[in-house]
């Protein structure tokens, strides 16, 4: 009975948010300017980190939920030095 | 564990919450498509990384709470970090892209009828550049 309610709505929200990460992919690809690509990429990866545990919950394990933990830690890293890229023309000054 | 050792009860919550987050995600990846300028696309895919990521959460741990017999709160880290920080990259990326835009001679605040312009009488707003 239960696997008949979330099986479906696993297998939804993982289409919707590979739906989201093709849309935040498509920003990345059209611009038009560099912060408009460094908010998809932003979007992107909380994007991922998302389905990561949509998936860890639809296979029972806990594995995904690290790799989540480090796709976030990772994306905030990448879109800080690139936001100060951005204002300043270098990461590390 | 499997699927099928789940009581209803948690299934249905668990099933309702994923839809409810990834929707909400969809709804502001989609925004980052349809909304036609830089500083209004900065507030749409916040939907997906505060309202969806907290019920995704809340549904990974109701499910392996219940499965596993155990509360299982890992997933409150996820929920604290990316809580914290949202708010830093945004502002960092809207102060940047404000900082190229006054470096190419626009002023995107100068154009919008904001509660610090209407308080100071449409007088000149303070630069910080």
């Amino acid at each position: 009975m239960s696997e008949a309610i979330l099986a479906p709505a696993l297998v939804i929200g993982q289409l919707f948010l590979a739906l989201a990460m093709a849309a935040a992919a498509f920003r990345i690809l059209r611009g038009p300017r560099a912060q408009d690509r460094v908010l998809a990429m932003d979007a992107l990866y909380v994007n991922a980190m998302l389905l990561l545990l949509v998936f860890g919950i639809g296979s029972g394990t806990t594995l995904y939920f690290e790799i989540a933990m480090v796709i976030g830690l990772l994306g905030f890293v990448a879109t800080v030095a690139l936001a100060k890229f951005l204002m300043r023309g270098e990461v590390i000054e | 564990m499997t699927l099928k050792d789940l009581p209803t009860w948690a299934a249905i919550l668990t099933a309702v919450l994923i839809l409810l987050g990834s929707g909400l995600t969809l709804l502001g990846s989609f925004g980052l498509l349809k909304l036609k300028s830089f500083f209004e696309r900065v507030h749409a895919p916040t939907l997906g990384s505060t309202l969806g990521m907290a019920s995704i959460l809340l549904a990974s741990i109701i499910y392996f709470s219940v499965g596993q017999t155990r509360p299982v709160v890992h997933e409150i880290l996820i929920g604290l970090f990316v809580t914290v920080t949202t708010p830093v990259t945004m502002l960092l990326l809207v102060q940047a892209t404000l900082y190229r835009e006054r470096l190419e001679g626009r002023d995107p605040l100068g154009e919008v009828d904001h509660p610090i312009g209407l308080l100071s009488q449409g007088g000149e707003l303070p630069r910080h550049d």
